[in-house]
């Protein structure tokens, strides 16, 4: 089971943004959905995980991509070329 | 060019969430053909939302790969269709735009999440639509409007310009009143794309002959279980039956991993949807944050303004999933689950050629009746296994319960969409009025 202070952090970690309001019933259904989850732990590995995956990759070329100014037009109120975005420091 | 986005008007079902006009028709194999394009798929000028506020007013600089390449066999793009927000649920009820309503009962859900693609077709507004299945989303409304819907073969369509929601799990497919039009739409998607890494370079051709002499058809009794409405377990059982009059042969088989296939899909796909989604943060396209607040304090008020309810639940949930402490239990898990369900399939494949169940546990629900998330979730139970596995799948229609359509669920393996189709044809001309 996990608490309102629980939930809470986790909206806080995901940027999500949660009423107060609302904590107690979001709560109540996330306890709901992981106590569904815990059919997990009945899980027996057959497969070793990842066994068999290699990572696969490309060449590097150089290839066409989006104009900036198409890149540009999609944001509000760019500035000499760049995105303006909010203060990362506080 | 860019077309004339015209007004909403004339859509009783709420079907488009943008309609198009003046788009001229090409040559090709869908020559003046109007598909209907699900919202999640970028559309070059023309508004994609993902039925979501939070991407109001984006138009794409790009066309998706398959948005190209029915423009290029002459398709005419008539809109883009109303969704679950993000893919996120199984009636298209979550959407920012207002649910879509089921053509056969507009008092019910179309399915989901591409329920505005369904609908359109299933109300003769057009003839074909291209979808999105990530746990059911194609198969889901096709059941429960009555028409044909296809979710590929993972890798076998390219997802590049498809707006991400989980990117293990999701293909874009076909949908159309017949078998005959979902393979045509099907060849015309399934051209190799290198922009999309999981693609394979294996064209689809379809062979439609209809022969099921010999054919062997695994019947997993788990699809037949709890949950799952005797009077669609009967309607499914009496269509493989026509099956086996034309000389296929059942072989009835177990998937015992089916027991935990929905809570493993679920901590997948929210996982998956907690990293996808980060990427909306109010900087680069949709709605702007105010760039006079800290970013977090920024981010965070958009993403409260602009997600619903649902997003924000599985967001929350794959966070959790994902975070310190419960990575072991949960995402891992899962990882072990998703690989149990494809031996599942590898084992019974061995005897079989094709699995045959239900689509959906139940007919079309109402508008309104699952306001608990878990019973929402819980209707993806038979459609989760071929995405965890990335089989084909089709849903073909066979019959109806009380009024409303039941789907005949086709599975195959991996790339073998010819033969799930061809299934579903000899199904469909034997099943004719």
């Amino acid at each position: 089971m996990i608490s309102p202070d629980d939930v809470e952090k986790i909206a806080h970690l995901a940027d999500i943004g949660l009423p107060r309001e609302r904590l107690g019933e979001f709560m109540k259904e996330f306890n709901a959905i992981l106590e569904y989850f815990d059919i997990l732990d009945t899980v027996r590995e057959e497969a070793g995980a990842m066994e068999g995956v290699i990572n696969v990759m490309r060449d590097d070329k150089i290839t066409s991509s989006l104009s900036q100014e198409d890149v540009l037009s999609l944001t509000k109120e760019p500035e000499d070329g760049f995105i303006r975005a909010p203060r990362v420091m506080e | 060019m860019n077309p004339l986005i015209i007004a909403r008007g004339d859509d009783p079902y709420n079907a488009f969430i943008t309609r198009c006009d003046g788009m001229p028709a090409g040559k090709g194999r869908l020559a003046g053909i109007r598909v209907a394009v699900k919202d999640n798929i970028s559309t070059r000028g023309i508004p994609t939302s993902c039925g979501s506020r939070i991407l109001t007013g984006y138009s794409p600089p790009y066309n998706a790969h398959v948005v190209d390449l029915i423009l290029r066999e002459g398709a005419v793009i008539a809109g883009k269709t109303n969704m679950d927000e993000f893919g996120m649920g199984s009636s298209t009820e979550n959407s920012a735009f207002g649910p879509t309503k089921n053509p056969v009962d507009p008092a019910r859900v179309p399915g989901g999440s591409s329920g505005g693609s369904a609908a359109a077709v299933a109300a003769g507004m057009v003839p074909m639509a291209l979808g999105t299945d990530t746990g059911g989303s194609i198969r889901c409304p096709a059941a429960f409007c009555g028409i044909v819907g296809l979710k590929p073969s993972y890798g076998r369509v390219s997802r590049y310009g498809l707006v991400a929601y989980a990117n293990s799990l999701e293909q874009i497919g076909p949908f159309a009143r017949t078998v005959q039009e979902v393979a045509l739409l099907m060849e015309v998607i399934s051209t190799y794309d290198s922009r999309d890494s999981t693609m394979l370079d294996q064209p689809f051709a379809p062979r439609l002959d209809g022969d099921v002499k010999g054919l062997r058809i695994g019947v997993p009794s788990e699809f037949f279980g709890a949950g799952v409405d005797p009077s669609v377990a009967t309607k499914v059982h009496e269509a493989i039956g026509v099956l086996e009059e034309h000389g296929a042969r059942v072989i009835p088989c177990s998937m015992p991993s089916m027991a935990y296939a929905l809570a493993a899909y679920y901590v997948t796909c929210t996982s998956e949807a907690s990293s996808n989604l980060a990427r909306f943060d109010g900087v680069r396209y949709g709605p702007a944050g105010d760039i006079r607040m800290p970013w977090h304090d920024a981010f965070r008020e958009v993403r409260e303004r602009g997600f619903g309810e649902e997003v924000r639940r599985r967001i929350l949930l794959g966070t959790f999933a994902l975070s310190a402490g419960y990575y072991g239990k949960y995402y891992g898990k899962a990882q072990a689950a998703r690989r149990n369900v494809s031996t599942d399939f590898t084992r019974v494949f061995r005897q079989v050629d094709i699995i045959a169940g239900p689509t959906m546990p139940t007919v079309a629900f109402r508008i309104g009746e699952k306001t608990k998330p878990l019973s929402m979730y819980l209707s993806d139970i038979l459609t989760v296994p071929a995405n965890l596995a990335g089989v084909p799948a089709v849903s073909v229609p066979c019959g109806r319960v009380q009024g409303l359509p039941v789907g005949l669920q086709i599975m195959g393996k991996p790339f073998e969409d010819a033969r799930v189709l061809d299934v579903a044809y000899a199904y469909e001309q034997e099943a004719k009025p």
